[in-house]
């Protein structure tokens, strides 16, 4: 439908002409070269149209101003975003290359599909925090505990089954597990569920839910649900010490 | 002779590397842009502020994954706008239904009698600021932000049709809000 046709015609009716679509970016300078060949024709043929370029350059104007007049953030907002970028540069210091946790950060920058580098990641820490406990089991004295909680990771705690959401970051995970003191323990599943360790002991129902609510709630969590510990494969080991009663 | 300012991109591999100095002239370049995009959604400076340094801190954390499939300042809207819709849906599961809160906005107690005593262009901004929030987001972004119709459907993320088609009913509804303001353009 041209111009032609809509003037007087009753606005719900309108569909839009193919040349008329295209009118705002043509105005706007940001049609492709075709496209925009295409319109001088239409332009040339039928100069009704150019009525409607007329509205269409006004309502840029009048849109460009109004986005003037809406003016700029604080000058602080600077400053507060060089203050955050310095503090992550300052806690990637502390990891320095050569440390275990330096050469991950630094692996996983380079990985270019998000979405593998968080689920390597995961995988990669797993394996890296088993690593970890088995020298650590090596090279100290070893107690029953410590042997046992090899074994152990699903079973004492609190746990969550949580999604990542899509565009959240590997370092966003980082810094939300370490926010809750939270683990990765297992998954992902094939639904890119996680089970997450919330806490090394296991929490009343009620206070289980307020932080599963807090999760819900993060940007980076798409969903989040209390999960129960792992049935024991073996004999049940003895719980945590917990203080003595008075 | 002029110095000629590094491209965005250069800017963004600068800034994978680690380069504060480059970070800071890219947001330099593109945060008012941005800022004033979010603050069209959002409609509330405090929020839009902290989308900004949201959006920033992400850059320096991610220059390195830009691909270059986009101009950087598509990126850059992209990422705003994602975050800018997250707070939005937070707001909405949280009871604050932000439409209601824009349209208690308006300050006079008879806008009928406000309009009249505006000039065209007044009253056009007014009727562009009452489009609906999709509306007011493809206008912003075709005619203040010069996104063509392919980058208009990267960062909404829907088909270069559903754009155009878009484009067209928002400047339709204008045209309707522009007839009840006492201004008659002729079209629709």
């Amino acid at each position: 439908m041209t111009l032609n046709d809509a003037v007087g015609a009753p606005a719900q009716n309108i569909e839009p002409g193919e040349i008329e679509a295209l009118l705002p970016w043509y105005a706007a300078g940001t049609l492709r070269r075709r496209e925009r060949q295409r319109v001088e024709e239409a332009l040339r043929r039928d100069p009704s149209f150019a009525r409607h370029v007329d509205l269409v350059r006004e309502e840029l104007a009048e849109a460009i101003l109004l986005n003037e007049t809406l003016g700029a953030p604080p000058p602080h907002i600077a400053d507060r975003l060089m203050a955050a970028i310095d503090a992550e540069t300052d806690a990637a210091r502390k990891h320095a290359p050569g440390t275990a946790v330096g050469w991950l950060t630094g692996f996983f920058a380079n990985l270019p599909p998000r979405t593998l580098a968080v689920a390597a990641s995961f995988a990669v820490l797993a394996i890296a925090l088993q690593a970890f406990m088995i020298v650590d089991i090596f090279t100290k004295p070893q107690s029953s505990s410590q042997v046992a909680s090899l074994g152990s990771a699903h079973r004492h705690g609190s746990f969550a089954m949580v999604r990542f959401a899509q565009a959240a970051s590997a370092a966003e995970i980082t810094s939300f597990l370490h926010n809750y003191q939270a683990a990765l323990v297992d998954g992902p599943t094939e639904g890119g569920v996680y089970r997450v360790r919330i806490a090394m002991k296991t929490l009343a129902k009620e206070e289980l839910g307020k932080v599963i609510a807090r999760m819900r709630h993060e940007s980076v969590v798409a969903s989040a649900e209390p999960a129960e510990p792992v049935a024991a494969a073996e004999p049940a080991e003895p719980a945590e010490p917990t203080a003595p009663s008075k | 002779m002029a110095m000629q300012a590094p491209a965005d991109e250069a800017l963004i591999g600068r800034i994978a590397r680690g380069d504060r100095l480059a970070m800071q002239v890219l947001f330099a370049r593109h945060h008012v842009r941005i800022y004033r995009f979010v603050l069209r959604l959002l409609r509330d400076e405090m929020a839009a502020e902290d989308v900004i340094a949201e959006v920033f801190l992400d850059v320096w954390r991610q220059a390195s994954r830009f691909e270059g499939r986009s101009a950087v300042s598509t990126w850059l809207i992209a990422i705003a706008r994602f975050k800018a819709l997250s707070l939005l849906r937070k707001r909405r599961d949280a009871g604050l239904d932000d439409e209601t809160a824009e349209s208690i906005e308006e300050p006079s107690d008879d806008p009928e009698l406000a309009l009249a005593k505006l000039d065209k262009g007044e009253k056009l901004r007014k009727c562009l600021a009452g489009l609906s929030r999709e509306h007011r987001e493809v206008i912003d972004l075709v005619y203040y932000h010069e996104k063509s119709v392919e980058e208009v459907a990267q960062i909404v993320g829907i088909p270069e049709n559903t754009v155009k088609t878009r484009m067209f009913y928002a400047r339709k509804k204008l045209g309707e809000l522009c007839r009840m303001a006492g201004i008659d353009r002729g079209w629709p």
